[in-house]
């Protein structure tokens, strides 16, 4: 009893003390659900929960988060969240998709968002949020062309679909635009679990005269980083800055700012903006992707300022990177 | 041409050494009687473990060791359950495999700050690579051997070591009359229970040295998808290989040199979907299997518990 109290006690302290702060309260719950990964997940999760404080700091909404532990406890996990009152559930990462759409349209009172999920026509509480990934994959691959000098770099891809092709074309025409001669190897998994495929495609293209690989490949790419390490030649991670798995080799990252991303939401949703019914595109202009900031440490900084220039170019509208191979073609 | 054909071994060497030692695991448990097919959830531990141990101690040969002994008392546990309790084999082993990667993710949380992945081991670091300096960089030799780690050497070694004990021991033998049938080599005053808890539990000692093979040589890392069907790919190359080190270590190779074409093959333009690239190894292993290899029996008691009572 008397531990009860002191618990309780400690809790008013706290509360109080919070109040005490100049900080604007709006009285917006907003939660996220992880996928598997887990909110420590140093990649997706962790950088939507880095938002989502952000957004508790800056705009004063109040946020929580409930982990996964297998991909059945997506809708259990958005039930919970519905039940403790949020203004806005997340989901984070492709596989919740189905489970969003679902509560979305059971609980059309309840607004709803998706990172990296398409809806296919949402319902008005729901918000689908895709990234320009072919905007960082075309700024890599113009550090790629200009930083090669064998005039070969290299290409692997997970699955060959559309997702994957965002990068893939987007890192060829990025490495064309800085430097026309540059072959390109291309090859794709059929993974993205399959480390050794990934080494082993990696070790090809290295033989046979590239310098330079990227890869959009998901857990095959540990095996593309490991080739890297290896033969002392370069790599350039995805989706986060990939640059600890291989310091010395790992030049640049593409990465996704699903941080910014979801600042940006619930920044809407504050100002009573929120974009249900709709899938939003973040891109450079919004902030939503970006190289690593370790990039600084191997690419040099005349390639970096250039890299500026480019990024103000596609914000601009000036350069739209291709997502497909039709556009590819038709680029310039 | 000669280095792309250097390659392919290479790669062939690679993609089999991992499966190799789980497949021996299977070859030792089920020679004696006991199904594993819980290898997959050994591996697993066995690759975290060793990413680990590997990572803090900066000690490719102790996290090698813990790799095998994570896996190892995973067997034991399917011993336990197994042997012990008579429990059905394939339910265990389906635990396991639950367990492996469930416990994985649990300690990687303790031991790296709440991240999934365990951070990367330094090149130096990592297995040595024993014959890289005997060969020019560039070379045939460098791209067969001269880039491959000692895990390579010693899963074929483990394969000699294995052969040897199960066919030209005494040992052996008793394994081997345990798995085809315990009653008889019980009257002759062996030790069913005993034989099988050892058998088991070195299982999964393999099983594990396969998993940190993964993690300590081909990358460097743990993740979740690291192991991600090689412990059943395993199993399938030791029912190929008719519970025979020696034919599951072909199978093995055999599913490694079709992973080796098929990055071969990858490289160029075909304009054929990459997903039947994809398929090249399965395919090719059941085909020449299938058509060279002929009918593979288990041991007549494999999967079976054994208890004295029992009239067989």
């Amino acid at each position: 009893m008397v531990k009860k109290l002191l618990v309780l006690l400690i809790l008013a302290v706290l509360v109080l003390a919070g109040c005490g702060q100049a900080k604007k309260e709006t009285g917006i719950k907003v939660a996220m659900v992880t996928d598997v990964g887990g909110v420590n997940d140093q990649s997706f999760n962790q950088s939507a929960w880095e938002g989502l404080q952000r957004a508790e700091k800056e705009l004063g909404v109040t946020v929580n988060y409930v982990e996964s532990k297998q991909d059945a406890d997506y809708k259990p996990n958005m039930e919970t969240l519905l039940d403790a009152k949020n203004d806005l559930i997340l989901g984070i990462g492709f596989k919740m998709g189905e489970a969003l759409s679902e509560s979305a349209a059971n609980n059309p009172e309840q607004k709803y968002a998706g990172i990296d999920c398409f809806f296919d026509a949402p319902t008005p509480n729901l918000v689908g949020i895709l990234f320009k990934e072919q905007e960082p994959s075309f700024l890599v691959g113009y550090i790629a062309g200009k930083m090669t000098k064998t005039n070969k770099v290299g290409f692997v891809g997970g699955m060959d679909f559309f997702v994957i092709h965002k990068f893939h074309y987007g890192f060829m025409a990025g490495v064309k635009y800085a430097n026309p001669e540059c072959e390109i190897l291309v090859q794709y998994a059929d993974s993205f679990t399959d480390a050794a495929k990934g080494k082993a495609i990696a070790n090809q293209m290295y033989k046979n005269g590239a310098d330079i690989v990227y890869h959009a490949a998901g857990g095959v790419g540990d095996g593309v980083i490991e080739a890297a390490k290896e033969q002392n030649k370069y790599a350039i991670g995805v989706d986060r800055d990939q640059n600890d798995l291989a310091p010395d080799n790992v030049i640049t990252s593409a990465m996704k700012r699903v941080d910014n991303a979801i600042f940006n939401l619930t920044q809407t949703l504050v100002n009573g903006q929120f974009p249900g019914g709709s899938n939003v595109v973040y891109g450079l202009k919004e902030g939503g992707v970006d190289i690593a900031p370790s990039s600084s440490k191997h690419v040099p900084a005349e390639i970096l300022e250039e890299v500026e220039k480019i990024k103000a170019q596609i914000i601009a509208g000036e350069i739209i990177p291709p997502t497909n191979a039709e556009e590819f073609k038709n680029f310039k | 041409m000669l280095d792309s054909i250097a390659l392919i071994l290479g790669t062939t060497l690679m993609y089999s050494t991992p499966l190799i030692f789980a497949s021996l695991g299977g070859v030792i448990s089920e020679n004696s009687g006991v199904v594993n097919i819980g290898l997959e959830g050994m591996m697993v531990i066995g690759a975290f473990m060793g990413a680990t141990v590997g990572y803090y101690s900066g000690n490719p040969w102790l996290g090698f060791l813990s790799g095998g002994l994570a896996g190892g008392v995973f067997g034991f546990l399917h011993a336990v359950a197994c042997v012990t309790f008579s429990a059905d084999q394939i339910v265990s082993g389906i635990a396991i495999n639950f367990l492996g990667p469930g416990l994985a993710l649990f300690l990687s949380r303790i031991f790296f700050s709440g991240a999934t992945m365990t951070k990367a081991i330094d090149l130096n670091n990592k297995m040595p690579r024993p014959l890289a300096n005997l060969f020019p960089r560039d070379s045939f030799g460098y791209y067969f051997l001269g880039n491959r780690y000692a895990t390579v050497y010693l899963a074929f070694i483990a394969v000699f070591i294995v052969w040897f004990i199960l066919y030209k021991t005494s040992l052996g033998l008793r394994i081997r009359a345990v798995g085809e049938h315990p009653a008889a080599a019980d009257t002759l005053g062996v030790n069913v229970k005993n034989i099988r808890y050892w058998t088991t539990t070195f299982s999964g000692v393999f099983a594990g040295f396969g998993g940190a093979a993964m993690s300590l040589a081909i990358v460097s890392n743990f993740r979740p998808t690291l192991i991600s069907g090689h412990g059943f790919i395993a199993l399938a190359a030791m029912i190929f290989g008719k519970w025979k080190p020696h034919g599951a270590m072909m199978a093995c190779l055999l599913f490694g040199g079709a992973q080796g074409i098929t990055v071969f093959l990858g490289q160029f333009d075909l304009n054929i979907p990459t997903q039947l690239f994809a398929m090249l190894p399965y395919v090719l292993t059941l085909v020449i299997l299938v058509a060279f290899v002929g009918r593979s029996a288990a041991p007549a008691a494999d999967g079976i518990p054994y208890e004295k009572e029992n009239k067989i």
